[in-house]
């Protein structure tokens, strides 16, 4: 196993910038996703690490080796794909050993590590079957099995879970998220998926336009987002418009709200949907922030519920257990609250 | 009466088949049984000429040897010809399909697909110019080289096989980048990203799934080499005597029709026979 170093990687397509003096550190054994919206460079970012991609400058380094003008097939990397790219003319065994079979470990080599790479993603006994026969939760299986047989230093997931329906595509994070554990692997993975990103990774990456905006433990980025792109693309984030005065917000409309003693000097202010509490009467208390608004609409979602306030012209979104929520009329008089501490407090208004 | 959905649904299907099926019955089916008729008789049915049903035609094809010669001769005229257009083919459709994009590869198609549109017998008078001593290749090649070359493959059987494999080409590039096409390009990454080497993705993937395309572009090849006449009787002159030239001489020349149809019906068998061999083959490439 190793980590990963990318250092001032640039990379253009004729005048798209796809990637923009990227630096990372991916660290050894660690699961980091790359998440971000279409576009944002996350692919080229992965497959640049892959050696798909060759950078206009930067480097790229694999256990502290420069592979930067490596390609992909000498570069010893597991790499799962979006659609699986299973070999459709190979039984599950044959596509799992192919690797196998490419770096010439003999027949009765090949035959155990297919074993075992079939045992430890839970196929053990469809090592005949083809691809077609398989369903997609399997074909994931066997996708991952072939990424890691050949004992990879990194292993690299494009989207591997989007193909998935959602009840699947939680089992197989579990399952992924154990295997990475089991064997202890570099994983990088590429995700526009928030929630998938957060569930499965110890290090997120954020990108957007081909640079990172913001990397580091998801709970971390998720609590004290550095700008508002991050703010509003992991989770959702109710922008507090006004101006800062000492230790207080003046909304825009005069309400002046208190903030949270930080240091630092910071250009905007949000709060998450989960923070807000949403009652009939104004709450009151020491650090708690109320400001009236009027219910647009509620949304039953099962166990959890979210509701719409408007409030001079803008909308809060609030989330809460379903049975948490009061029970109060559309379109009528609210109050939003949330405890002062857990205001966003972002540095770099984007 | 109102109609059931499932029986509209099946007179909406006869409805789209039948033009095709009669059609092939009124092109195919009715001509085809018009040369059977042809070839259990003695003689023409033309005129005054006295004929009577008889098997005489399809025992000469057993006792002269040389319709059998004749016709082992084209089955491996057929065979090069397949050949030789799908090593020349199968390269070309692999560029088209995955490696040149956009405004390129619809220009490279264009030119694939031109011999089409050119008269055949125009084409193959082309050939003779280009072919024959001291024609536009002689000329080209002593023009360009600075020792003297004497190229004249004018009535020979690379020319025969030069014409055929220029009027065939399109079907096996044609097939071939369907079948090329279809590959995702994913797979070839995946193979990659497994330390396969060019040669081994084109061996063990790109190969084994574009197979389909290139036996399908090879049947359609092989079938009608082996009944040509034209290519062989100009480009091959006095060496161009083939399974395909001894009909058409029937017809034309000698005006022997129950010989020629006979001969047709054997060619007929033989080529059939021969797929059938190769059927278990083609199926498995299918799969």
């Amino acid at each position: 196993m190793a980590h990963v170093d990318v250092t001032n990687l640039t990379k253009t397509f004729g005048t798209f910038t796809a990637l923009d003096d990227v630096t990372m550190d991916f660290p050894d054994g660690g699961f980091f996703a790359l998440l971000g919206p279409s576009g944002s460079g996350k692919t080229t970012l992965l497959r640049t690490i892959a050696g798909f991609l060759f950078p206009d400058r930067g480097a790229v380094c694999i256990g502290g080796q420069p592979v930067s003008a490596v390609p992909v097939e000498k570069r010893d990397v597991g790499m799962m794909f979006q659609n699986y790219a299973l070999f459709p003319n190979m039984t599950v065994a044959d596509n799992i050993g192919f690797g196998l079979r490419v770096r010439r470990v003999g027949a009765a080599e090949e035959r155990r590590r297919v074993g075992a790479a079939l045992e430890l993603v839970q196929l053990g006994d469809l090592g005949n079957r083809r691809p077609h026969q398989l369903s997609g939760g399997q074909r994931q299986r066997v996708a991952l099995a072939r990424a890691i047989v050949t004992n990879p230093r990194v292993l690299l997931l494009d989207e591997p879970l989007s193909a998935l329906d959602k009840a699947l595509r939680i089992d197989m994070q579990i399952e992924l998220k154990r295997i990475q554990r089991e064997i202890g692997i570099t994983t990088i993975f590429v995700t526009h998926d928030q929630e998938e990103a957060m569930t499965l990774s110890d290090r997120i990456g954020i990108l957007r336009a081909g640079r990172v905006v913001q990397s580091g433990p998801p709970r971390d980025v998720y609590n004290a987002p550095q700008d508002l792109f991050t703010a509003g693309f992991l989770g959702d984030a109710n922008l507090l418009e006004g101006h800062a005065d000492g230790t207080h917000l003046v909304l825009t409309d005069g309400t002046r709200i208190e903030l949270p003693v930080r240091p630092g000097v910071f250009e905007a202010f949000a709060v998450r949907p989960e923070s807000l509490t949403l009652s009939a009467d104004r709450p009151r208390g020491a650090g708690i922030n109320a400001i009236p608004a009027v219910l647009r609409q509620r949304i039953f979602a099962g166990a959890m519920a979210t509701c719409i306030a408007e409030r001079a012209g803008q909308s809060f979104k609030v989330v809460a257990r379903d049975r948490d929520m009061p029970d109060l009329p559309e379109n009528g008089e609210v109050w939003l609250s949330w405890d002062r501490d857990s205001t966003l407090t972002i540095p770099h208004a984007s | 009466m109102a109609i059931h959905p499932a029986g509209q649904r099946r007179l909406g299907v006869l409805g789209l088949l039948s033009p095709a099926y009669l059609w092939l019955t009124v092109a195919i089916f009715l001509p085809l049984s018009a040369m059977l008729y042809f070839s259990v008789l003695s003689d023409v049915p033309f005129g005054d000429t006295d004929w009577h049903y008889s098997l005489e035609n399809y025992r000469a094809f057993w006792e002269n040897p040389v319709y059998a010669t004749l016709l082992w001769k084209s089955v491996k005229l057929g065979l090069m010809v397949t050949l030789v257009s799908v090593l020349v083919g199968f390269p070309c459709a692999y560029v088209l399909a995955k490696v040149i994009r956009g405004r390129a590869r619809e220009t490279l198609f264009l030119l694939v697909i031109l011999p089409f549109w050119s008269n055949s017998l125009v084409r193959i008078f082309s050939w003779a110019i280009v072919l024959r001593g001291n024609g536009v290749l002689e000329r080209s090649l002593n023009a360009i080289l600075p020792f003297e070359v004497d190229v004249n493959l004018m009535f020979s059987t690379a020319a025969v096989v030069i014409g055929l494999v220029h009027s065939y080409l399109p079907y096996v590039i044609l097939t071939s980048y369907l079948g090329l096409q279809a590959i995702d390009d994913s797979l070839i990454d995946a193979a990659r990203s497994m330390g396969a080497g060019k040669l081994t993705i084109l061996a063990r993937v790109i190969l084994p799934l574009a197979l389909p395309g290139v036996l399908a572009g090879a049947v359609l090849i092989f079938v009608p080499v082996v009944g040509s006449f034209m290519e062989p009787r100009i480009l091959g002159g006095r060496v161009g005597t083939y399974y395909g030239t001894v009909i058409e001489d029937q017809f034309v020349a000698v005006f022997n029709w129950p010989l020629g149809a006979a001969l047709s019906f054997v060619l007929l068998a033989v080529v059939l026979g021969i797929l059938a061999l190769a059927s278990p083959i083609l199926r498995k490439a299918q799969t």
